[in-house]
């Protein structure tokens, strides 16, 4: 059996040799489609990648707790409406609950930044120190608060780099510089690196960071002492997450003393379920990419069983001196499904090599990241030779199938 | 002397259509091991629907053929290009070669389907170009040839397998009569060697080289004779 199979190939090879053009033709469907398939597909993963890594900027495995909307009297108000959130809240969440890692707090507000005769509204973020690490901040210049600034809501400030843009003349040196927000004159002890865009399109590095304390007690202003705009919590794990989010679920619900028929008084997201959309979106593309890539497979493997077709009418006094001299209907039917499966899988080795060049030429012309996966190769083999034995198997069948008779007399 | 083919009251009967031929009409024929016989007969006659029944390539409708033995009547396919493979050679008029392969891959076929290996192959192929008298014409291809050594290369493919039986289909229908005569002489020399062989043609010159004469015709025997005396007489 195995020297029939192996002289079947060098018999199918011998047989696309004659045809060299017809073959040629025939193999560039495949070769089409096996290319369409991986070329389509890194981008689509190139895409994805790419949402995950900006996602990723929100902060790893960051579970984020936001005041609920409130109801008065009917009227449901926006979300983070209620003023329900406190430091005590996420102090108690890390003392109660070990699989936090870190836990954060912070209060915002979009206010004048001044600096000199410059000026520009951008968020302020009163935050505890742990914030920028739970939030994957880093800095390019200087470095963070410590907890004795937050003890003594020091006047320091931390701004990111589209801050430092619009209010810093390009070559001044901002590290040291004071700036005035709400007239509170701040020194900026550390600039951030930039993280781009969030995944919502906002300029994550229009911002500035100041101490919760200093925020609270010196630049917003605050109707009760210790309330929050949000509390922030980190996993180490991102399999802990779902645990974690219930158990911070748990833990607020008793310190908020919720009835069970109450509803939450606030708001549990991740950053999971914040980049699902996006992450859909690209899974959409890549759907999409694959579909119309498969179709262009379909028609190559058209292509092959159209050419096997003729192939087995113009061979049929061949294939009648084969039976003549003893070749089974198996023989013949293997016969034709090895030439079948030669042209495919001849075809998806050239198609491999092109879909991974023409992956390689978006990303250098385009710039668009593209990621060739060993799985995506091997599944567009797969399919390859899939299609080779599904197409081939009609005309095989067709050619095994003729009576040797007539097979020795057709002209 | 064993016979090699008992054939029993044979019926083929085909439906084209709505009209149904019979093409071969209650045959009797037996043929023992050994004997070199030219079957006649005009066309429509029956002649080829019988050589396809002997050479295993067609059953019959009716009535039993027996191969060495063996009841072939009832075969399926497969069983059948097992008993062709082992057992008939065949020779056609218009020689049946694979285009664009070798003369001696050519000879390789029958060998390639028993399933041995390349080695065994090549060397049982070579064997017989040499005893048809191509050696050193191996790695010709068919349109390299002219048309009696392509049809000593069908020879030789037929006689790889040392069948018992060798059919050949008008051998020399598309030869000139230099051509004819070397492909007569071969066969004429296998049979000598032991080898059964069966002749179609309606040349009588051609029919003149076998043993014994049988003309067909309406599917039934019209005449079967011994000519040059040969061979003993056979009961019909």
């Amino acid at each position: 059996m195995p020297t029939f199979v192996w002289l079947t190939v060098m018999t199918a090879l011998r047989v696309l040799g004659r045809n060299r053009l017809r073959a040629g033709l025939t193999l560039l469907g495949i070769v089409i489609g096996v290319g369409a398939v991986i070329a389509m597909v890194s981008i689509g993963e190139g895409a994805k990648q790419a949402v995950q890594k900006q996602i990723a900027t929100m902060g790893t495995n960051v579970i984020m707790v936001w005041p609920a909307a409130t109801s008065v009297g009917g009227v449901r108000g926006a979300q983070g409406g209620a003023v329900t959130l406190t430091v005590a809240d996420a102090v108690d969440l890390k003392k109660k609950i070990p699989l936090l890692s870190d836990t954060a707090w912070m209060k915002r507000d979009i206010l004048q930044v001044v600096n000199g005769h410059r000026n520009g509204n951008s968020p302020v973020n009163g935050v505890s120190p742990s914030y920028l690490s739970i939030r994957d901040w880093t800095f390019s210049k200087g470095g963070s608060f410590t907890q004795a600034d937050m003890d003594s809501a020091a006047l320091v400030a931390l701004l990111g780099q589209s801050v430092v843009d619009e209010l810093f003349d390009p070559g001044e040196e901002p590290l040291g510089a004071i700036i005035r927000i709400r007239n509170v004159p701040l020194r900026v002890i550390g600039v951030l690196s930039p993280k781009g865009q969030s995944t919502y399109g906002q300029d994550q590095d229009d911002v500035v960071f100041i101490p919760f304390t200093t925020a609270e007690r010196k630049v917003f202003g605050t109707p009760f002492l210790g309330s929050v705009g949000g509390l922030y919590a980190a996993t180490d794990q991102a399999e802990d997450m779902p645990e974690a989010v219930e158990l911070i679920r748990e833990v607020m619900r008793s310190r908020h003393r919720l009835q069970t028929d109450q509803p939450d008084d606030f708001t549990i997201r991740t950053q999971v379920e914040l980049g699902k959309v996006q992450e859909d979106t690209s899974q959409t593309l890549t759907v999409m990419l694959m579909a119309i890539a498969s179709v262009s497979l379909l028609v190559g493997g058209i292509g092959i069983m159209n050419i096997l077709l003729v192939s087995v009418t113009e061979r049929t006094r061949e294939i009648g001196v084969r039976m003549a001299v003893g070749a089974k209907r198996a023989h013949i039917l293997i016969q034709f499904l090895i030439e079948a499966m030669t042209l495919s899988v001849v075809g998806g080795c050239i198609g491999i090599l092109l879909g991974v060049l023409s992956a390689r030429l978006t990303t250098v012309i385009a710039g668009w990241p593209t990621i060739i996966s060993g799985d995506t190769v091997a599944t567009a083999f797969g399919f390859s030779i899939a299609v080779g034995l599904f197409f081939g198997l009609y005309p095989a069948n067709k050619a095994a199938r003729l009576n040797p008779i007539d097979a020795l007399r057709y002209e | 002397m064993s016979a090699l083919i008992i054939c029993e009251d044979i019926w083929k009967i085909y439906r084209v259509g709505d009209v149904e031929v019979q093409a071969l009409r209650g045959l009797n024929l037996a043929i023992r091991q050994g004997e070199f016989i030219a079957i006649m007969g005009s066309s429509g006659s029956g002649k080829s629907t019988l050589m396809n029944i002997l050479g295993c390539l067609d059953q019959p409708t009716k009535g039993q053929y027996r191969l060495n033995g063996i009841d072939v009547g009832h075969l399926p396919p497969d069983r059948l290009a097992e008993i062709r493979n082992q057992q008939i050679g065949f020779v056609f008029q218009s020689f049946n070669l694979i285009p664009r392969t070798s003369a001696l891959e050519n000879a390789q076929l029958p060998l390639f389907y028993r399933g041995l290996s390349l080695k065994e192959q090549r060397f049982l192929a070579s064997a017989a170009l040499q005893r048809v008298g191509l050696g050193g014409r191996e790695h010709h291809s068919p349109t390299q040839l002219s048309g009696g050594q392509q049809q000593r290369v069908a020879i030789a493919r037929a006689l790889v397998t040392s069948p018992s039986l060798l059919l050949a289909d008008e051998p020399t229908g598309n030869l000139d009569t230099q051509s004819s005569q070397e492909i007569m002489e071969i066969l004429e020399e296998l049979n000598r060697e032991g080898i059964t062989v069966i002749l179609v043609t309606h040349e009588a010159d051609i029919a003149a080289y076998a043993s014994r004469e049988i003309v067909i015709k309406d599917g039934q025997i019209l005449s079967d004779r011994m000519t040059k005396g040969r061979s003993q007489v056979v009961e019909a």
